[in-house]
């Protein structure tokens, strides 16, 4: 009696596992994953995400600005704020943390053609992203992860990215807004004709043409 | 839970009966399809198997057989891909809300990737809209859809975009009396048009909204009909059909695939794909270092979209 007790309940827990198992994953894959997981958070292994190699087009610049230094090379640097006489459009638009820099606090004063961090290690335009990440650091750590901004390509292969500046106009970084593309129609607009007698409604074997539910929009 | 083991049951069941109608639908078809335009192809259409229990030959002539159909309507040559899913891989999608500006860019890159009918208008993605602090999640009733300003962003509001959420236990899946919605083993749920009958018990079933019926004949310009398609994604559809999102299966059933065709539009980035079972890919990054959360999570329907806050 006893031992049909425990056969019955035996039975019914190897059935279970056993519908488990087949639940809507491949559960040798959950499993391989939820090792990962832990492993990655035991700090066995070590998350890392580093700087992307493929872009989808060099930092864009307003046509004949670059190189710097084609008008920079013979000028003495300047780090006074001041009413500037060239870049005047910038300086007018600047809205970037404004009070607290000027040009020179980015770009580098002896060599136009680069950028300069706080570290004063110089970079290129196109490493213009360990510039930005100098402040906008759980940002940075976001883009590099593929999370931040705009990304294309193969969602298991190589995937292109941008530069931030590609999206954000350093001078005045904030997204500009634009036109919505327009919204769906209001089934209310949408009327249908009546069928006449000899109309069938539904073709049950695919869409003849012939046995269309003829359809006609006139707004209100 | 146990979708596999019920599936199987429940499908063997139906298919069986499924054959035992055969015999009488047999006599009703010949009634059914006039004589003269009953050519071979009609009646195969007619008999098609389940799509499931098919072998790959007989998903070839499948194919071919829609690769006809489709070359005689639309005067144009169609690719139709019934690539399988891949082992180890499950599709998550992650939607940023403190992105996303509400531009419909995703909404029209959808239909023209996916071959929704543009009149009558079919959109798989809807972009809602929210008033900054009102009660949101689980009301949607709030929300607006005919947004139209001349600028967005607006200043106090935001976006949410909703579109097939890929439920781990599709509502959709279970009420389909022939089987021609299921799950498929990447997480994606799929619509086969030739064996749904358009009874909308799905779109009944569905909490969010995601499936759209052909009430009339969908129509594209053939220039804008895009002919690389998936025999259970953006193939074209038929009149009394139901159709919705697929995660562009099409695209992201290769090695190496294509990002869907909302994320790679979105200009702002708002919209990440990847695969769940991928510790290092970008969806399981969001789940892990982002507030994610699933719409209408009370329900469980265990989406496998993700709807989180990147900052
Ligand atoms: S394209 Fe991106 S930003 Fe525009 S509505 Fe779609 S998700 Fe939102
Ligand atoms: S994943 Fe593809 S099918 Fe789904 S909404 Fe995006 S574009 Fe449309």
């Amino acid at each position: 009696m006893k031992n049909n007790t425990i056969l019955c309940i035996a039975a019914f827990l190897i059935a279970l596992s056993g519908l488990l198992i087949s639940a809507d994953v491949n559960a040798t894959d959950m499993e391989k994953a939820i090792e990962q997981e832990k492993a990655l958070r035991e700090g066995k292994v070590k998350e890392s995400y580093g700087i992307p190699k493929f872009f989808v087009s060099p930092p864009v610049f307003s046509e004949g600005m670059f190189p710097c230094s084609q008008c920079h090379a013979g000028m003495e640097p300047n780090p006074e704020r001041r009413e500037l006489m060239f870049h005047t459009e910038i300086a007018e638009g600047f809205d970037h943390a404004e009070e607290q820099r000027w040009c020179l606090d980015c770009h580098n004063p002896d060599n136009r053609d680069k950028l300069r961090l706080v570290s004063g290690k110089l970079i290129s335009f196109e490493e213009s992203y360990d510039l930005c990440g100098q402040c906008h650091g759980t940002i940075f750590r976001d883009w590099k992860a593929g999370i931040h901004g705009k990304r294309d390509g193969m969602w298991n292969g190589k995937k292109k990215y941008r530069l931030c500046v590609h999206c954000h106009y350093p001078h005045w970084p904030k997204f500009q807004g634009f036109k919505p593309l327009p919204p769906p129609e209001n089934p209310r607009d949408i009327r249908y004709r009546k069928l006449s007698q000899d109309e069938t409604p539904l073709n049950p074997l695919g869409d003849n043409q012939d046995y269309e539910i003829p359809l006609s929009k006139e707004k209100k | 839970m146990n979708r596999k083991g019920i599936d199987k049951e429940e499908r063997s069941k139906l298919l069986s009966r499924r054959n035992v109608l055969k015999g009488t639908a047999f006599g009703l078809a010949s009634l059914a399809i006039p004589f003269g335009t009953a050519d071979a192809s009609v009646w195969e259409a007619f008999f098609q198997k389940h799509f499931q229990e098919m072998n790959e030959d007989e998903k070839k002539r499948v194919v071919q057989r829609l690769e006809d159909e489709y070359a005689k309507k639309f005067g144009a040559k169609f690719n139709i891909k019934t690539t399988k899913a891949e082992p180890g891989v499950l599709f998550g999608y992650g939607l940023d809300l403190s992105r996303c500006i509400g531009c419909r860019r995703c909404v029209y890159a959808c239909v023209r990737e996916n071959n929704q009918s543009r009149d009558p208008q079919i959109h798989w993605i809807t972009v809602l809209r929210f008033k900054k602090g009102e009660k949101w999640v689980n009301d949607l009733e709030e929300a607006e859809k005919y947004y139209n300003p001349d600028k967005v962003p607006e200043e106090g509001y935001f976006y949410m975009p909703v579109q097939c959420q890929q439920c781990g236990s599709p509502p959709c899946v279970k009420v389909c009396p022939t089987q021609a919605t299921w799950k498929e083993p990447d997480g994606i749920v799929v619509v086969d048009y030739n064996w749904c009958i358009g009874c909308r018990y799905c779109m009944a079933a569905c909490p969010y909204g995601a499936r759209r019926f052909n009430w009339g004949r969908p129509n594209i310009q053939k220039k804008e009909i895009n002919q690389e398609t998936h025999y259970l994604g953006n193939r074209p559809r038929y009149t009394g059909v139901v159709e919705k999102c697929t995660f562009c299966i099409q695209r992201v059933r290769e090695n190496p695939g294509k990002y869907p065709a909302c994320v790679e539009i979105c200009p702002v980035g708002a919209r990440k794909f990847g695969n769940l079972l991928d510790p290092n890919s970008e969806i399981r990054y969001i789940i892990k270092h982002k507030r994610v959360f699933r719409l209408k999570e009370d329900l469980n329907t265990k989406p496998q979209f993700y709807y989180f806050f990147g900052s």
